[in-house]
């Protein structure tokens, strides 16, 4: 998948038109990782709107966000920028076609403390 | 059989370029009763028209179709061109083969035949028309202002200059609405009293403007030309032709619970009170849910020192019942409720005000005399932060999605003064846009960044929080530079949305004016018909259609009292002929019809009928074709198909449906 392509997948993931952002930078100013990103919030959604994926699939702040869903809570665009970081990121993992997990082996990586919605967006993060 | 004539525009391009106009003509021409068909470049021009005409004669034409645009754009275009050669302007129907066709389709195979199938149903429709004749009905001289505010003193004085008698109803003790709230007014920065107040005055003491405040509007019924409204005028317990606004009451009121309105609940008032120095009507109004009289029976102290006796606890509320012809919809805004956006602290911090709030706060009237101090402890602040589109743009449960237009301006104007008065004070805006569109806007707030050193951040803000020193913390990020934001503050000032005045939903019902999805009233157009209602004899003034400034306000209230003053200066309107008729053998009582009509035109009596031959006295509506707008709400209502539209009876509607699934 070229990086166009595989932006418009991320954006698919997501469910969000990264296109309602007004650029006010709320989610950026209400994020409490803001400090140890690279790459902000509100230039995420930007870079996202404009296809560019190769630097964020890089970026530090990929992993910095801790999907607390403030930027989601306040954004008043519904764009909600976690969600469409969450995307990148399985994209990422998809692409890799790494941790390949089969079947059999899932019961035996259960955890009854594990919550349930951990597992099924685990899943998410593979592809066939 | 009807002959029939059907003329095809091509508007230009607008229909040609998608529309085969040619193979329109050839394939209606093949309808039973159509006797001529012809395509034009532009029907509604005079070539145009002229070609409709000599068809009409030459081919003596009982009917007529043009496929065009809407017939709201045009219609009445081309029945004024058939009855100029003497067809009856309701034998004219139009097909809208743009609106509907052209302008939504890009297959020109597919809108070719959805053109000649529209086409096909107007035929199906004008085989059935017959000649109607419109009736006439008398304009009471008199208008209807819904709203004190600026927008309705200012259509009401325009109205009055004409010499029309105009009644103006304010739900609140005084007229003035929100401008009298405020302190300056950009971009001149005069004082909003100053200009407002003389208004005011001449207002009341107009002739012919008769005020009702402390009232609402009850019902309405009618039409344009003849409304029959029901004002009420709601009990004050206090004279009003004996007050004399000496303030005596007010001061000696002992209950101090309430919150002062006109100051925003910022101090106290008492339970009888004048909202402010200079209301119109200068008088008290006693607040029954704080008087201590109402509530426990003792008390009665504003009753003892009345010099004036114009105290009478025992006032009920007065219903007037007057005629209007027109109505101008002058309802206004409110702040819109920022109680939701729990970043910002407004409920929990005294610091964090609206900004309608701070103009109180900067007011020589106001609860602090018009010294700057922060509510919490009224000290003097050192650093103000302005929040700006709070509630605005937001598509979000919690916000508005509009653009509220006034706030980058009056933000400006706060910044400006605050430097201007208190140059030791640093001020932060935090802004996403300015907005400043508009004669010497952008030019003011270029002065506040340039000439006050106003600190303009672009960036929301996404957190207000109280700091350990008791003061306000504003966390965000400066877009320019991607840097983290983090000021300390006394004052937060959110620039809140503004929206519709409550209750707005129900005026719009009472005059079955339609509304958006914002509570804003809808006008009749966007751009060529901005003060009229769709509903005929209603007019709009002010910010009940939408977002606008003060400038803007007083255009459109001029604009809407044009308007009225058009309509009162005739002596007669043509009624609409397409009206109700019952058919009196299928009516079988049951009032279905009576409970849906807006207008209140369909009465039942009792009826000797002769149903085949049976005579017999029956219970069956009857139409008051004056009253009645034609809007066919009975027609749908009718259980038994009785009832039936003028020019679009049940058959003919049937006949169109038929001829589109043929």
């Amino acid at each position: 998948m070229d990086s166009k392509e595989l932006c418009k997948e991320a954006i698919r993931i997501s469910g969000i038109d990264p296109r309602k952002c007004m650029k006010c930078g709320k989610c950026s100013a209400t994020c409490p990782a803001f400090e140890d990103m690279d790459i902000h919030p509100h230039e995420f959604v930007s870079m996202l709107c404009d296809g560019r994926i190769d630097r964020l699939l890089k970026s530090k702040s990929l992993w910095r966000c801790v999907s607390c869903f403030a930027c989601v809570e306040r954004c008043p665009r519904g764009v909600e920028p976690a969600r469409l970081i969450e995307a990148v990121r399985v994209c990422l993992i998809r692409n890799r076609n790494e941790n390949f997990i089969s079947p059999d082996e899932i019961p035996a990586l259960l955890d009854p403390q594990l919550p349930q919605q951990a597992i099924v967006s685990t899943f998410r993060k593979f592809r066939k | 059989m009807q002959r029939i004539g059907v003329f095809v525009c091509w508007c230009g391009s607008n229909i040609a370029a998608t529309v085969d106009v040619a193979k329109v003509v050839e394939e209606i021409k093949k309808e039973p009763g159509v006797v001529y068909a012809q395509d034009y470049q532009y029907m509604c021009s005079e070539a145009g028209q002229l070609l409709v005409k000599n068809a009409i004669t030459e081919h003596k034409l009982t009917g007529v179709v043009i496929c065009s645009c809407s017939p709201r754009m045009h219609e009445a275009t081309f029945r004024k061109a058939a009855s100029s050669v003497g067809l009856n302007p309701y034998m004219v129907e139009v097909a809208n083969i743009r609106e509907q066709c052209s302008w939504i389709h890009k297959d020109r195979v597919e809108a070719t035949e959805k053109a000649i199938i529209l086409a096909r149903a107007a035929v199906a429709k004008v085989s059935l028309n017959a000649p109607l004749q419109p009736g006439e009905s008398a304009v009471t001289k008199r208008a209807l202002i819904i709203g004190g505010g600026i927008a309705g003193i200012q259509s009401a004085l325009d109205i009055a200059d004409a010499g029309y008698k105009v009644d103006i109803v304010e739900r609140e003790p005084t007229i003035g609405g929100k401008m009298a709230q405020l302190d300056k007014t950009f971009p001149t920065l005069d004082c909003a009293a100053c200009i407002l107040t003389p208004k005011m005055v001449e207002a009341a003491q107009h002739e012919n403007i008769t005020l009702y405040t402390y009232s609402e509007v009850e019902e309405v019924k009618g039409f344009v030309g003849n409304f029959d409204v029901k004002i009420r005028k709601k009990a004050r317990y206090v004279d009003e032709t004996k007050c004399t606004g000496c303030a005596v009451c007010t001061n000696k009121c002992p209950s101090r619970k309430a919150g002062n309105e006109f100051n925003c609940s910022l101090d106290k008032r008492g339970a009888i009170y004048i909202p402010f120095a200079q209301a119109v009507p200068n008088v008290a109004v006693i607040d029954t849910e704080h008087c201590i009289h109402f509530k426990t029976g003792k008390c009665g102290l504003c009753e003892k020192n009345c010099s004036a006796k114009a105290i009478n606890f025992d006032q009920k509320d007065e219903i007037i019942e007057e005629k209007y012809g027109a109505i101008v919809v002058a309802t206004g805004y409110q702040i819109s409720d920022v109680t939701k956006y729990d970043e910002f602290q407004y409920t929990e911090h005294p610091d964090v005000v609206t900004s309608l709030e701070l103009e109180r706060l900067m007011n020589a009237a106001g609860p602090t005399k018009g010294t700057l101090l922060r509510p919490s402890n009224l000290e003097h602040p050192k650093d103000i932060v302005f929040i700006q589109c709070v509630g605005s743009r937001d598509i979000t449960s919690r916000g508005k999605c509009y653009c509220s237009k006034i706030c980058c301006m009056y933000t400006a104007k706060h910044a400006m003064l605050i430097r201007e008065k208190y140059p030791d004070v640093n001020v932060h805006v935090f802004y996403i846009d300015v907005r400043t569109p508009g004669k010497n806007f952008d030019e003011f707030y270029r002065r506040a960044v340039e000439q006050y050193n106003v600190d303009y951040i672009k960036g929301m803000v996404g957190k207000v929080y109280e700091n350990d020193k008791g003061g306000l913390t504003v966390r965000a990020v400066n877009l320019i530079t991607n840097e983290r934001v983090m000021i300390d503050t006394d004052m937060v000032v959110l620039a809140a949305a503004i929206e519709p005045s409550k209750g707005v939903k129900k005026v719009a019902s009472m005059l079955t004016a339609s509304i958006d999805t914002n509570n804003f009233l809808t006008e009749a157009h966007p751009k060529l018909k901005p003060v009229e209602s769709p509903t005929a004899g209603v007019f709009l003034s002010g910010v009940c259609q939408g977002p606008k400034d003060i400038p803007e306000t007083v255009s459109q209230a001029g604009a809407a009292a044009v308007k009225v003053v058009g309509l009162l200066a005739k002596d007669k309107l043509v009624t609409n002929p397409c009206t109700a008729t019952p058919n009196e053998l299928m009516c079988n009582g049951c009032s279905s019809c009576e409970k849906v009509c807006p207008y209140g035109a369909i009465t039942y009596v009792e009826k000797l009928v002769n149903d085949h031959g049976i005579k017999e006295t029956r219970r069956i509506a009857s139409v008051n074709s004056a009253v009645c707008q034609g809007c066919g709400a009975c027609t749908v209502a009718c259980p038994s198909g009785a009832m039936d539209l003028k020019g679009f009876s049940n058959k003919q509607i049937m006949a169109e449906v038929d001829a589109i699934c043929r």
